[in-house]
């Protein structure tokens, strides 16, 4: 690129990005008399940082010397994008996340709030935080609840292992957020929305806050307040609950249900507690219309779910693509095999609490029901990819240690049975393996699974049964019993 | 767990419609919104369970009341989950038997397994659990546990043994939902999850000793250091505590006959199984080697004490009260009755005054607190009491705290207003002190209005003007239910400019915007409720400031249903009682005017004598006659006149004065130290009859062990007028009240089987309110029209001036209960064991007072040393100390001014001067003397 020429660079403000360079980058060609648009991130990691000139995509960018060498062609033509459906992260990467033309939403804040929902009906929406709730059905509660005060809550304690989908829409989106909060706020009755974003977040914390500032200028935020909650700092303040009392200013602590926070959540009051994409996915159901959008996607899965490839994988990254398309076309095709080129081990779906699924699984279409069927979710979204040096039985005790680790303590089976569960296995990898041992464990898994409180300790066998199931099962277990 | 309690796990469901849901095969119908677990329990199918208790909301962490439903997937806690119409539950399956299992097998792996030598063995629900669901073994290897957890033993009377815990949460929810105090936490999370008091251990912390954790507490992790002690109780007595005037109902659970420990009774309409720390725990006084259990004698005061017989005791003393009389006349002797005592030992008291001693001369230590309620509210409404029951508070919308302190005063009490406020009532806090209701953890006033001390009447006169001036009159309510031409005159009286916010400002020191708002906030409220204390009565204007809060609840409407009205905070347990039972010179029980010919008519047949129509001489009356010396000969039941009457000096000189003093009393008390016989009384562990609270709820009090006396109150009483030539015929307490009934019209409907059958009624309680009356003046005022009186403010004469410039206000504190004869007997002297003086760090600095530093405060009466507190607590101008140990002698500073219309004493306001000392008052030295001396008279053991 030469330094005569001034150029429109796309130089991306994101955390990962910045961590490789995004911000050095900025600063040089500032310097060099280029015109820098501070962008979100595209989410194409192993690309970062990537600059866009052009419409021309160059990266991973170290010299600005040397961008022919990083020339990806044409940005729409890039293959992991062009091959993703962008319905929430259309504008991310492309746009200066606080440059907003507020035409669209202020029509779209005019529709009946009934009329609004139905749309949310017909789309299928499900929640992207993991628990895959019918969204519709929480809105309509919300609004037939009558109260005083009702609020919009937004979850971005986005503590899943591997995830960083929330991260880059508020980075690199704000607005796509502040939309969903504004229509489903204008569709339940809710005058007040609060986002409880983890604090490992400081760059989306930066952004979004001046987003708030600009929505406010805009004149966006007078019948609607928007406050940004900095978690305090728990894995399960994830949990709906959990995060409702601590954005009350209480310990992290499950509450039982009932009653559902959309009838008595924050404060007591009816609250919309969703997760950010699925907030973010609601403006473009809006605009596509709910029976486009349902469309998309398949069987009870539809439209797109934002998939972030991580682990030990070639091409990390998000990956918004329509639901259904196949475990396999994810791992190898979009994010090409194992990074250190071994065969697949295992991949891990759905987060810290999701299943290990095989080489045998990999057909399996990413869907809602496609995934139960094999004893697994989608969760937020997370795929985590090992190689086959992976030991199953440490990631099994990993599972135990990560509950124990991060269990409220309220309910019995979490609090204990996940310590007991650690050192059960623990036993086992240190050699003692019974079949006595493993029935134990089993009935733990049973017990944690059909008795906790809320999904962490519920969820806790997923990973722990996935991987006990494969370390010893009587395929790879030699003749002695011992662990493979 | 607790004996004979049923718990149902989780709190009876507020909605009345009933829904029919199926359990284990049996229809059952029940209050929609309950628990699956209070429907199984209500219809006598137990669930397991161990984080719910029915004083507590669901909570749903055990997860061992797991029950399956007809049609849905997966097991449910039914704590959490509610009856649904036609729901079909199961208790009982192979299914859930095993996860139960499984949840105790974990509990059971990081509990210590020492059941034999626990002290909850038998009266642990962990224990019980693990039977009800047959855990048999546990199979996981020793791992992490709580095992070697430290035992906190600071508290005097509970023990937390951190290594038994559960971690359910029972006690950090009874601190926050029950007691309201917020003591406790869970700290960490996961496995690390503890209880915690945010301070070094339990002494040190922010815990009440409600004991409220203590009763929650499913195992031995907190656990009454008696029953560590002593074992676990077998059986249990329903009484009342006998401390303050929100009379809790308990269960005294024993062993023999040996108190284990007080249990506060879930059924007590007053206070629904809470309690504090002196009805829980401060019971041991009644035990305390320094009883006198045996009558004593003596002729003069400088002479020792002789043990004698009750029958030497009794003939010594009608032989010396009748002496006085034929030396000094009829009206030379009477008697003074206890608040602390029960109606029908009052009753036999002011009997024997009115037909053994032929006079009117009985008045009440209700004298020196309430009296004033008595006369103002008579006056405005038409009774003298309270307008409503506890539970109202929980509809106020807006409530008023005038001069009382509940967290220490009525901490029950207290306890029931933090919930409703946390509820989201406004609140309003008028007192000189910063009281721990104006800000604590999850409640703050809207409103402190922190007045001078003696300036309660003008800051009424100004909500009275705001009310009035801006449209906040209830103009319907007023035109049914009150006298026109009173409301006229008192309209056109709290108009007038001098009642402005603006210029009460001035008098009373608070901002007229801070005024006018809280005015407001009251006025506009859809319910509002004053709540008072001795801050409003103790005043030489208590009287007028009592009409002064009547007038306005009528003005604005409020009075006369739930969640409104005028509320003394009554400081003793039977305060009520002791006015209702016509303890008071010039009234018969059921406040009869004792001048009325046809009242007197009534009493003289059934009595058989004839009465004075004459009222006899209250109390400063009989203290002043005595110095004066035509009074010569007293009886007093259970008051210590010596401590807690004004000018301690003069009470003094009276009792010093006389010629026959008898003491009925547990202790040699400061005033049996002038006593000439003294008869051994007993606690209320020992008597029978009935108390009644300060919502005029009469409730039983039950024997729980003998009299160590040998002898009821009412039986010495008795053997005394039948000595002095009357004799009574009461074979038991159930016969006085029956008397009771026969003579006053508000107890007409009253028997001890009545209380016994509904625990307890509320007065009236007659042929038109056969069970009783929760809310006076429903339908018309008492006196049929609400009378309005004028409230012209009349300074008190005790003046600030260059020399005394600051205001002494006295009260007490949570731990410490009046005079502290019993409380200071128990270990609650771990947390008060001197009395101390607050004052503000800028009064302090202007006199070089510094913390802890020995202090000397003067009066116009006298002078006491004691330690300083330097606290933003009280505001600059204004120091107070509490009255709780006799060798502080706090009285000896307060003055003989009173009530207008009641002589109820101004204890709440003197003028002081305060000085650095280094060495104890003249007073003081020669109580010291005095009191070592008279220890030296008692008969060696």
């Amino acid at each position: 690129m030469s330094r005569t020429e001034a150029k429109r660079i796309l130089v991306p403000n994101e955390t990962l990005a910045n961590a490789l360079g995004a911000d050095n980058l900025a600063r040089e060609s500032r310097a060099r008399g280029h015109e820098v648009v501070r962008t979100g991130g595209f989410g194409l990691a192993w690309l970062e940082p990537m600059l866009v000139i052009d419409g021309e995509a160059y990266g991973p960018v170290h010299d600005l010397d040397a961008l022919d060498a990083v020339a990806l062609g044409p940005l729409d033509e890039l293959p992991a994008l062009a091959r993703q459906q962008r319905i929430v992260f259309d504008r991310c990467g492309r746009i200066d996340p606080l440059e907003y033309d507020p035409s669209w939403l202020l029509e779209q804040l005019e529709r009946e709030p009934r009329e609004i929902i139905e749309e949310i009906k017909v789309s299928g929406l499900r929640g992207r935080g993991g628990a895959g709730f019918p969204a519709h059905i929480k809105w309509q509660t919300v609004y037939d609840t009558p109260a005083p005060q009702k609020y919009i809550v937004v979850n971005a304690d986005e503590g899943d292992s591997g995830t960083f989908a929330d991260r880059l829409i508020m980075e690199g989106d704000p607005f796509r957020l502040i939309e969903g909060m504004l229509l489903s706020g204008h569709a339940t009755g809710a005058n007040k929305g609060l986002v409880y974003l983890r604090s490992e977040y400081p760059l989306a914390a930066e952004i979004f806050t001046s987003a708030i500032a600009r929505a406010s200028t805009l004149g966006l935020l007078e019948t609607f307040d928007i406050e940004l909650f900095i978690g305090a700092g728990a894995y399960i303040c994830g949990e709906e609950t959990s995060l409702l009392e601590s954005l009350e200013g209480k310990r992290g602590e499950v509450r039982a249900k009932p009653p559902v926070p959309a009838i008595a959540g924050l404060f007591g009051q009816p609250t919309l507690v969703h997760n950010v994409i699925t907030l973010c996915s609601a403006p473009g159901i809006l605009q596509m219309g709910g029976k486009a959008y349902a469309g998309i996607g398949s069987n009870a899965s539809t439209g797109s779910s934002a998939f972030q490839l991580a682990g030990n994988v070639k091409r990390g990254g998000l990956y918004e693509l329509p639901f259904g398309i196949s475990l396999r076309e994810l791992v190898e095709d979009l994010g090409g095999g194992t990074r250190t080129g071994r065969p697949l081990g295992a991949v891990q779906v759905g987060g810290p609490l999701g299943a290990y699924l095989f080489e045998r699984d990999l057909d399996t279409p990413l869907g809602y029901e496609e995934m139960a069927q094999l004893g697994a979710g989608i969760g937020h979204g997370g795929v985590v990819v090992f190689d086959d040096t992976v030991d199953l039985v440490e990631q099994a005790h990993f599972a135990f240690a990560f509950c124990a680790h991060e269990s409220c303590g309220k309910c019995t089976p979490c609090r204990i049975g996940a310590v007991r569960g650690k050192e059960a296995v623990a036993a086992l990898a240190s050699g003692e393996y019974t079949e006595a041992k493993l029935e134990v464990i089993d009935e733990l898994c049973d017990l944690m699974e059909q008795t906790s409180l809320c999904q962490m300790g519920g969820m806790t066998p997923i990973p722990v049964r996935s991987a006990l199931g494969e370390a010893f099962s009587p395929a790879r277990r030699n003749g002695n019993g011992e662990r493979p | 767990m607790r004996l004979d309690d049923l718990d149902y796990g989780t709190p009876v469901s507020a909605n009345e419609e009933q829904v029919a849901v199926t359990i284990d095969g049996s229809r059952i119908e029940v209050r929609a919104g309950s628990s699956i677990m209070r429907a199984a329990i209500e219809a006598g199918i137990p669930v397991p369970k161990l984080c719910a208790t029915d004083s507590l909301e669901a909570f749903g962490s055990c997860r061992l009341c797991l029950v399956e439903i007809e049609g849905r997937r997966g097991v449910y806690a039914s704590c959490t989950e509610p009856v649904r119409e036609g729901m079909q539950v199961r208790t009982q399956s192979e299914k859930i038997a095993k996860l139960r299992r499984g949840v105790m097998e974990l509990y059971i792996s990081d509990h210590p397994l020492d059941c034999l030598t626990c002290s909850a063995n038998g009266d642990c629900e962990l224990q019980d659990m693990a039977g009800a669901v047959g855990l048999r073994e546990v199979r996981y290897d020793d791992g992490e546990n709580h095992l070697s957890a430290a035992v906190d033993d600071s508290n005097p009377y509970f023990s937390f043994d951190p290594s038994k815990c559960i971690v359910c949460s029972r006690c950090v929810r009874a601190c926050n939902e029950v007691q309201g105090t917020h003591a406790l936490t869970i700290d960490g999370r996961g496995f690390g999850s503890v209880v915690e008091t945010g301070a070094e251990n339990f002494f040190e912390s922010e815990c009440v000793s409600c004991g409220a954790c203590v009763q929650a507490c499913p195992t031995a992790t907190l656990m009454e250091k008696s029953v560590i002690d002593e074992g676990v109780p077998d059986r249990s007595v329903r009484t009342t505590c006998a401390y303050c005037g929100v009379g809790c109902s308990f269960r005294a659970e024993l062993k023999g006959d040996q108190v284990v420990r007080m249990v506060p009774d879930k059924l007590g309409k007053a206070n629904h199984g809470h309690s504090c720390v002196k009805g829980r725990f401060a019971w041991g006084y009644a035990n305390h080697p320094e009883r006198v259990v045996k009558p004593l004698v003596r002729d003069r005061i400088t002479d020792p004490w002789r043990e004698v017989s009750w029958k030497e005791a009794i003939s010594e003393a009608a032989s010396r009260l009748k002496a006085v009389q034929a030396e000094h006349g009829l009206h030379a002797i009477g008697a003074v009755t206890s608040a602390r005592c029960t109606n029908e030992e009052i009753w036999t008291v002011q009997k024997m005054v009115r037909t053994a001693f032929g006079s009117n001369n009985v008045d009440t230590c209700a004298r020196v607190c309430h009296s004033p309620t008595g006369y103002g509210l008579k006056q405005t409404y038409g009774t003298s009491a309270g307008t409503q029951h506890f539970d109202s508070v929980l509809q106020a919308d807006t409530i008023i705290v005038i001069g009382a302190n509940p967290t220490d005063g009525h901490p029950v009490f207290a306890s029931l207003l933090k919930r409703r406020l946390r509820q989201g009532a406004s609140l309003v806090v008028m007192d000189p002190r910063r009281i721990d209701l104006v800000r604590s953890p999850h409640i703050e006033a809207d409103a402190h209005l922190p007045l001078l001390p003696g300036t309660n009447v003008p800051m009424m006169n100004a909500f009275a003007h705001v009310v009035v001036t801006e449209g906040l009159v209830d103009e319907d309510f007023v035109r049914e239910r009150c006298d026109p031409e009173s409301f006229e005159e008192w309209r056109e009286f709290a108009a007038r400019p001098e009642n402005a916010p603006e210029v009460v400002a001035e008098i009373t020191g608070v901002a007229a915007a801070d005024i006018r708002d809280a005015a407001r906030l009251y006025g506009s409220s859809k319910n509002s409720a004053i709540y008072y204390g001795l801050g409003v009565t103790e005043h030489s204007q208590g009287s007028t400031m009592v009409m002064a809060m009547a007038n306005l609840a009528m003005a604005t409407g409020n009075i006369g249903r739930e969640g409104v009205g005028v509320c003394p905070l009554r400081g003793q347990n039977n305060v009520q009682g002791s006015c209702d039972m016509g303890s008071f010179p010039h009234e018969l029980s059921g406040y009869q005017p004792i001048v009325e010919a046809s009242v007197r008519e009534k009493y003289e047949r059934a009595w058989q004598v004839n009465l004075l129509p004459e009222p006899g001489m209250r109390i400063p009356n009989m203290l002043d006659a005595a110095r004066g010396g035509s009074f010569k000969g007293i009886f007093i039941q259970g008051e210590d006149l010596a401590q807690s009457d004004p000018n301690t000096q003069g009470v003094e000189a009276a009792l010093g004065n006389m010629d026959c003093v008898i003491v009925q009393d547990l202790f040699l008390n400061e005033t049996a130290k002038f006593a000439h016989i003294f008869l051994p009384g007993t606690s209320f562990l020992e008597k029978d009859g009935t108390f009644t609270n300060a919502e005029r709820r009469i409730n039983r009090v039950r024997q729980v062990m003998q009299p160590k006396s040998g002898k009821a109150e009412w039986e010495a009483v008795q053997d005394l007028s039948a000595a002095m030539g009357y004799p009574m015929h009461y074979q038991s307490a159930e016969d006085i009240m029956a008397e009771v009934a026969s003579l006053t019209p508000t107890f007409a409907g009253v028997t001890f089987d009545k209380l016994d059958r509904l625990g307890s009624v509320q007065w009236p309680c007659n042929d038109a309110a056969p069970e009783g009356t929760p809310i006076m003046h429903e339908a018309q005022f008492v006196r049929g029209k609400g009378r309005f009186m004028l409230t012209d403010y009349q300074p008190t004469d005790e003046r600030t001036s260059r020399k005394y410039p600051l205001l002494l206000t006295t009260g007490r504190v949570l731990t410490q209960y009046n005079v502290g004869t019993q409380t200071r007997r128990t270990q609650n002297i771990e947390w008060l064991d001197e009395d101390r003086l607050e004052i503000h760090p800028s009064d302090a600095e202007m006199r070089g007072v510094r913390m802890d530093d020995w202090v000397s405060i003067s009066s116009r009466m006298g002078e006491i040393v004691l330690r300083a507190e330097v606290t933003t607590r009280v505001a600059p101008g204004v120091v107070y100390t509490t009255f709780h140990h006799p060798s502080t002698g706090t009285n000896v500073v307060t003055t003989d001014l009173s009530d207008w219309a009641t002589n109820c004493p101004e204890y709440k306001v003197t003028a002081v001067e305060i000085r650095p000392a280094n060495h104890f008052s003249a007073w003081q030295e020669v109580y010291q003397d005095r009191n070592q001396r008279q220890r030296e008279l008692l008969p060696e053991e």
